[in-house]
């Protein structure tokens, strides 16, 4: 009696509220957007709205018996857990049923299930685990390749599967990782690639040599405050460039602007050592290296690119404006688009949204179900969905940090950064900021493996939450 | 706690950023930008033209002559189109692949997102065929048109033919779209607007793959189409019919009119065509061949052909003479036949007549050179100070009759004949001091003066009413019709009348139009002859029955074949008995046996 009590008053409702509400306007919107009149009734078992109600209920049931399952279960059983997972994705790929080009289901009698799903929160108790223990310090390299492996193989796993979407979100690990200490400059890193990433494929090579260099240079005079240097290295440079560009044009050798200025720079930069190494700064290596790091990526990018699917690379050049095929690979963003843009202030309606309705907009029921909030319910709904998100991301990142035991906030903020992954990456491709990415916005989109892995997801922190008092380390 | 707690806020600031981030950039598409509005509209919904039925056509009877059919219009809209099979299609609607080929590309030009017609006039068993197989090919679609269906193989001329607007028609009137049909002549042209009914539309919703889910709003918005009014017209279709079987194989023009109403009971021009070829796939094949008919079967002879009326015309001149009281009724003019008569030096051609005569016999005759005299008074009148303010005088006169204009509104390509003015003359002859004698040829309607059928019928209608005519029409008044029908009274006193119509009830018991008699019926009538360059004689009747209160005037004019007497005449007898009498008596039948068969065309 007394420990029922204790869970029912530390257990923190309005997080469970938020949950309950996410699911449940989920739901309407599943019901909107495969609405048919011959099929109308909310609760016909044979649409996909009937379904959903289904794994709503398998779902309620679930989370109920994890809260009453001992929290130390969690903490304890993590990694068994974890390999259970794994090997379920081991098995996928040997025996899975291929759907829709991906080798990433389990067909038990007309039941599919998505392991990769399950992944998630399996992963995310196992590197809680590692990382709660005593003496962790996640910038040791041993723990860093710890780490790693254990996103890796999950990652792997899903990849091979041909689920690219869904492993993209064990990166936002990241986020866990900085709270518990990354040094600020790798996150830092991640994203300057990004942007780099972006700016070669939108600009010309030159252009982006050109913005490194000029980058490193102010760099440089930041940390010099000897003018006169700045300019020499200028003018290193810049003569660099149309000295050798007055060579190359008098011998006719095949070669490009950009990579004269890369010569160029490399010449300097071998100068800039020599000054270090009579003057000892530093501070000029990391400039140095930075930008040769750079330099290196954006010459990687194109690499890389290249190395993609031709679909990702649509997606990506879609979503980058460079390519605008309207029927081809840009067909699903811009009827998305369409459909969250003619919603308006207030939206249609209920059961009004035309564009999804009537299969404008490709897996409306799941990876697009937000085209039918923006449709159905403006901007006015667009907003409190992702107010209503944002609010239980923060509401767990508080609860996170209120923990006394380290494993709990570290789960704590894995929970909340893979709910963030999926709202930010799913919410972001159907209003055309990010590349088309398939993997479903929680609690909305169709699909029992998706809201149940969810569900128990969140309702094991819920669980450990409610159980923080007990614990003292 | 521990040290690193304080990058919550690092992390949550992030979080709220890119969300703010997405809030701002719904706010933009949601709120500020409207554009996806209207592309939701153009994805969902689905503007379908209702076609409205057009006017039916009847006679004065109310037997129905024009009416429609339906039929199907292969239509595309190409952003839709996938790559096909077009083996198939050709194969089903037995076409030509680069006709296929070319029409997609002009569809394709016109707008890449609207439907427009592919292929039109599809009938109804290819259509079934295509439609089974229709499902294969996105973006095509059969829409329902309706055609022109014609009850009888004649009278083309007066109904003309609908056909496809131009480019040019759509620009003047917003109303047409590519493909929609369009009076090309006739009744379908001038009353285009009263037959055509008023489009419909209605907004249907569809999905991705423009299937359609309903009517949008449940219809509210819908507008249906306004069936085009039906065109009574005032031909008499078994009277129509039996003139063109008389002018088989016969070039020329026959208009009969009710005098007392200036309905046109009778509009015949020969050759003509079965109006039932301008319509369907064959359309433009039929088309191309009658144009290049050296017979010309797509002008309009009874309306739109100027002749010379030939000795009809002397009617007029008496009746000018006796209004200007150069002559009178027992003037008396001396011929001695042909080219023994001289006036004024100049000798002029006749036939054998008695002599002298006065002006019935002169009509009863047709005697040239009392015509030649009349004009000599006419022109050398002493109450004109000369010649060229009494052919001043003159020519009001004869305009006065509707000649040198067109008379009838119902009628697009109609053609006002020509009346020289002192201009003309001048410019022909050199000087503006010109005699008489210059250009006596008018006297007896030859020369310059040149009529259409239409109005030598008209003048027979002045006669017959003895001093007006009413407006000639084909069509009853409809609501927003053009025809308005008023009377037109000619500026000649009643006296003049008796002594014309005595000449020509003459002329048809006695004199030259004596092949026309009808037992039991008075029949006035004028032949004419007119002088050709181009081959034979021109023949000519102006006529109408009975002399006391007439029901018909008509006008025969026979290109080619001799003198008025030969078959103007009797073609023009037969006509007024059968509309007279209704039937034609066995006395006659052998004449109207030889008249069906009598082939001037091909002679």
């Amino acid at each position: 009696m007394n420990r029922r009590n204790e869970l029912i008053k530390n257990t923190d409702w309005l997080s469970v509220f938020l949950y309950l509400i996410l699911v449940f306007i989920g739901w309407l919107n599943i019901y909107a957007a495969v609405y048919n009149e011959s099929h109308n009734n909310i609760f016909d078992l044979s649409q996909e709205y009937g379904k959903q109600l289904i794994w709503m209920g398998i779902a309620f049931v679930v989370g109920f018996f994890i809260m009453l399952t001992d929290s130390k279960f969690f903490t304890v059983f993590s990694f068994s857990i974890y390999a259970l997972v794994i090997s379920l994705l081991i098995a996928v790929l040997l025996f899975g049923a291929e759907f829709k080009g991906a080798r990433s289901w389990f067909n038990i009698a007309g039941v599919r299930l998505q392991p990769a799903e399950f992944g998630k929160f399996a992963t995310c108790l196992a590197i809680a685990n590692v990382m709660s223990r005593h003496n962790f310090h996640i910038m040791r390299l041993k723990n860093l390749v710890i780490l790693g492996i254990l996103l890796a193989i999950p990652m792997g796993l899903i990849i091979l599967q041909n689920d690219t979407g869904s492993a993209l979100v064990y990166s936002s690990f990241i986020f866990v990782f900085y709270r518990e200490g990354l040094h600020g400059s790798i996150p830092l890193l991640c994203f300057i690639t990004i942007v780099i990433f972006i700016f070669t494929l939108l600009y010309p090579p030159l252009f982006i040599t050109a913005l490194i260099i000029g980058g490193s240079l102010i760099a440089f005079l930041y940390y010099r405050q000897n003018k006169q240097e700045f300019y020499l290295l200028f003018l290193y440079i810049t003569g660099g460039f149309f000295l050798l560009k007055l060579i190359v044009w008098l011998i006719e050798y095949p070669i490009d602007d950009q990579q004269i200025l890369i010569i160029s720079f490399l010449f300097t930069s071998v100068i800039g050592i020599y000054f270090i190494y009579k003057r000892k700064m530093r501070y000029i290596i990391l400039v140095l290296l930075a930008s040769w790091m750079c330099l290196g990526a954006s010459l990687g990018v194109t690499e890389v690119f290249n190395h993609l699917q031709p679909h990702q690379q649509a997606r990506i050049n879609t979503s980058l404006g460079i390519e605008n095929d309207k029927m081809g690979a840009g067909y699903n963003v811009n009827q998305s688009k369409i459909a969250i843009g003619s919603g308006g202030l207030f939206g249609k309606g209920f059961l009004q949204g035309t564009q999804t309705k009537f299969k404008f907009v490709p897996e409306q029921s799941t990876d697009f179900i937000f085209c039918t909030v923006g449709e159905e319910w403006g901007f006015i709904g667009t907003t409190t969905v992702i107010g209503l998100f944002l609010f239980f991301i923060l509401r767990i990142i508080a609860l996170a940090e209120r923990q006394r035991s380290a494993f709990s906030r570290i789960y704590g903020y894995g929970v909340a950064s893979i709910l963030f992954f999926h709202v930010a990456v799913n919410i972001g491709m159907t209003i055309g900021l990010i590349p088309v990415i398939g993997i479903p916005l929680p609690f909305f989109s169709y699909g029992g493996s998706s809201l149940l892995a969810f569900t128990i997801l969140v309702f094991i922190f819920f669980r450990l939450d409610a159980n923080r008092l007990q614990v003292f380390s | 706690m521990n040290k690193f707690a304080h990058r919550k806020k690092i992390i949550s600031a992030i979080i709220i950023c890119i969300c703010s981030i997405y809030v701002l950039r719904l706010f933009y598409m949601q709120v500020l930008d409207d554009s996806a509005q209207y592309k939701a509209v153009q994805n969902t919904q689905r503007l379908v033209t209702q076609y409205p039925a057009r006017g039916l056509i009847f006679d004065r009877n109310q037997k129905l002559l024009v009416e429609n059919q339906p039929a199907y219009d292969l239509m595309v809209i190409p952003r839709q189109v996938k790559a096909f099979d077009t083996a198939e299609i050709i194969h089903i609607l037995g076409i030509e692949k680069e006709v296929l080929i070319k029409n997609l590309n002009t569809c394709r030009r016109y707008s890449i997102r609207k439907a427009s017609v592919l292929i039109s006039q599809i009938t109804a068993d290819k259509y079934a065929k295509l439609q089974e197989k229709l499902y294969k090919y996105p973006g095509f679609f059969v829409q329902t048109r309706t055609l022109r269906k014609y009850n009888v193989n004649h009278s083309a001329d007066v109904f003309g033919y609908i056909g496809e607007v131009s480019p040019k028609q759509i620009k003047q009137d917003s109303t047409y779209a590519p493909g929609d049909y369009i009076g090309v002549n006739g009744l379908e042209k001038t009353y285009e607007s009263i037959l055509r009914g008023v489009k419909g539309e209605q907004i249907l919703l569809v999905d991705k793959y423009n299937r359609i889910m309903g009517s949008y709003e449940n219809g509210e918005y819908d507008k249906p189409a306004i069936v085009g009014q039906n065109l009574v017209t005032t031909l008499d279709a078994d009277l129509q019919e039996y003139a063109y079987r008389l002018m088989k194989n016969k070039k020329g023009g026959i208009i009969a009119i009710e005098p007392s109403t200036g309905e046109i009971l009778l509009k015949v021009s020969s050759p003509g065509y079965d109006p039932q070829l301008m319509v369907g796939l064959e359309r433009s094949k039929n088309y191309n061949k009658l144009s290049a008919d050296p017979n010309q079967p797509l002008f309009d002879r009874s309306i739109g052909a100027a002749y010379p009326p030939g000795s009809t015309f002397k009617t007029i001149q008496a009746l000018y003479g006796l209004q200007e009281k150069v002559i009178s009724a027992e003037t008396c003019f001396e011929c001695y036949g042909s080219f023994k008569t001289s006036i004024g030096g100049i000798r002029m051609g006749c036939h054998e007549h008695i002599s002298p005569l006065d002006l019935r016999q002169s009509l009863q005759h047709s005697c040239n050179p009392y015509y030649v005299n009349v004009w000599r008074r006419i022109l050398e009148n002493s109450k004109y100070p000369s010649v060229r303010d009494s052919y001043a005088a003159w020519r009001n006169f004869v305009c006065s009759f509707g000649l040198g204009n067109t008379l009838c509104p119902d009628f697009s390509n109609e053609k006002g004949g020509s009346i020289p003015t002192l201009a003309q003359y001048d410019k022909m002859l050199h000087t503006d001091n010109w005699k008489w004698s210059y250009i006596m040829s008018i006297s007896i309607g030859q020369g310059e003066l040149l009529l259409t059928p239409l109005q030598i019928a008209n003048m027979a209608c002045i006669i017959a009413n003895r001093g007006y005519y009413m407006t000639p029409h084909i069509v009853r008044p409809v609501n927003g019709g053009m025809n308005v029908v008023k009377k037109h009274i000619v500026p000649c006193s009643p006296r003049c009348f008796p002594p014309i119509i005595d000449g020509m009830a003459l002329a048809a018991s006695l004199g030259t139009a004596r092949g026309a008699a009808i037992d039991s019926v008075a029949i006035c009538a004028k032949t004419g002859t007119a002088q050709n360059p181009h081959g034979d004689d021109h023949s000519i009747v102006m006529i109408f029955a009975p002399k006391e209160n007439p029901k018909i005037a008509m006008a025969v004019y026979i290109e080619n074949a001799g003198f008025g007497a030969r078959y103007a005449v009797p073609i023009a007898g037969l006509i007024l008995e059968k509309y007279l009498k209704g039937s034609i008596s066995p006395k006659r039948k052998d004449l109207e046996e030889r008249m069906m068969n009598a082939d001037l065309i091909s002679k």
